[in-house]
Parts: C-alpha cells; structure tokens; sequence
C-alpha cells in the first residue's frame, strides 16, 4: 500500500497550519481506521504544524500510511530546540505575544503530541531547525 | 444536553449547522487555549470559548469536537463559516460572557470535563 503525503507549511502561517492533518484525517477515515487512533494521530499533527508556523521559518509535513501505522515526519528550518527536555516539559513555552492571541502558546503541543503517538523522536540543531518523528499503530 | 436547549439557555443564534440534526452533548469545557482543549480525550463536547478564529474551527476537527459556542458576542469570520461547513462543525454566538455562559449551562446539566 504505502501512500505517502507530503505538505508544505510557511511560519507565521496559521491559516494553513492544519491542512497536513486535515488530509491525513481523511485518508486514516478512508482507511476505516478506529475513530480514536485518528484523533490521536491528527492531534499530534496538527500541534506538529502549528509549531513550525509559531516557532519556525518553514517546515514540511511527510506522512506514509503502511500496513500497520502511519509514520510522520515533520522538518522544518528554523531556530532549532536548545534544550528539548526543556522543551518537553508541559507548561515551556518562549511562544510569543502573538501566537498566544491566536490560542497556542500554552506549552503543551510537544507533550501532547508524545502521549499521542509511539516512539517520537526529536532531533534539533540551533540555528538550523527541528526534525520530529512519531508513529502511530492503527490498533 | 440538546443543542436546541443550549441555544435557549444562552440565548445563542446559530451560524452553522442543520438545527435538525439535534445533537445530544454530555458534557462542555471552556478554554480560549487550543493546545489544552487538543489534550482532551472526550468527544461529545460543547467547547465555549472566546477565540474566534480558524485556528478554532481547525481545533475542533482534530479533537471530534461537535458544537463550539462563541462568548460575548465574538463573530465568525467567513472563513471560519466555509470550514465549520465543510467539517459539519455546529457554531453558535452568545450575546453572554464565557462565565455566564457557562454557568448557566452547568446548572441546567451540562455536565464538567474536569
Ligand atoms: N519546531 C520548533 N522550532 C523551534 N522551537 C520549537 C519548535 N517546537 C517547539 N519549540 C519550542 O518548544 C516550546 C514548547 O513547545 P510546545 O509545542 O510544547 O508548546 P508551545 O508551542 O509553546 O505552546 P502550545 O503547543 O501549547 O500551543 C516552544 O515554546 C518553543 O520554544
Ligand atoms: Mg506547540
């Protein structure tokens, strides 16, 4: 089988910031994938792009739908993650004024996206950007 | 609770929605962050809010979120209306503040999600 979508996500964008999980959404639906695990991925997604349009310059979605899960790989050029323990915690947050006018900012995406998914791994370098990695299993 | 009850308690006009299809609600939230509103693991919500933004439409399709209520007479832009169609989200406007709202539905049974 193995689909793969890709999509593009510019920072400052929150219009956009969305559309990557919305499409995913779709496909897990087509898939007859349990509702549940849909919410689960696509939360993850959704809080994956909307910290490439709060925190970082541009970014881009990948997602590959196997037999079994769905891995995603978002990368995105930008300041980069000094301390991702930090980072992890919920609660951190360096978003700005405002980001947190649009309703983010409240330091929980990356801890959320880490209870929602399996096996996510971060890898930053600063001054360059993020790359995040999560699978989710369909069952 | 029904959403026509909500719409009479808060006395809410629809934006978006089919007033037929009278979907029940257990329980609400109210939250202008959408990152908290994304950690909840109940669906069958009303979320009450005051953000008013695509970000919101956008939030309630990921997290099977229903119906959303919009305080203290916070509009939906049209952009907001095409999506909410689109994701067959039900918006509702209050004229009444996030606390009056709440509080209202909460004495008439809808339930806490916390
Ligand atoms: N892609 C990224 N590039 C650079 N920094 C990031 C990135 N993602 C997260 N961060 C940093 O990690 C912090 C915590 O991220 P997290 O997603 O948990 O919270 P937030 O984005 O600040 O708020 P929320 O997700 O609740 O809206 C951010 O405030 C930011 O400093
Ligand atoms: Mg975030």
């Amino acid at each position: 089988m193995a689909l793969e979508l890709v999509f593009q996500i510019e920072g400052g964008d929150f219009s956009n910031a969305g559309k990557a999980s919305s499409q995913i959404k779709k496909v897990l639906k087509q898939l007859n994938i349990d509702t549940r695990i849909i919410k689960r991925v696509v939360v993850a997604v959704y809080e994956a792009e909307v910290n490439v349009a709060a925190h970082a310059h541009r970014g881009q979605v990948k997602a590959l739908f196997g037999e079994t899960e769905v891995e995603v790989v978002v990368t995105d050029q930008g300041p980069g993650i000094e301390n991702i323990e930090q980072a992890m915690q919920p609660g951190y947050s360096t978003a700005s004024k405002e980001v947190r006018e649009m309703g983010f900012g409240a330091g929980m995406g990356l801890s959320n996206i880490a209870k929602n998914t399996d096996n996510l791994h971060i890898e930053s370098e600063v001054g360059k950007g993020t790359i995040l990695t999560f699978r989710c299993n369909y069952s | 609770m029904k959403i026509s009850e909500i719409i009479k308690y808060t006395e809410a006009s629809v934006v978006t929605g089919n007033p037929e299809n009278d979907k029940d609600l257990e329980k609400g939230f109210s939250s202008d962050l959408m990152s908290d509103v994304l950690t909840l693991d109940e669906e069958n919500i009303l979320l009450i809010t005051g953000l008013s933004n695509l970000q919101l439409v956008r939030t309630a399709e990921m997290a099977d979120i229903q119906a959303v209520l919009l305080a203290r007479g916070k509009q939906a832009s049209p952009e907001m209306i095409e999506l909410a169609n689109e994701n067959n989200l039900i918006i509702l406007e209050t004229p009444f503040s996030i606390y009056k709202a709440s509080g209202i539905l909460y004495s008439n049974g809808l339930k806490e999600v916390y």
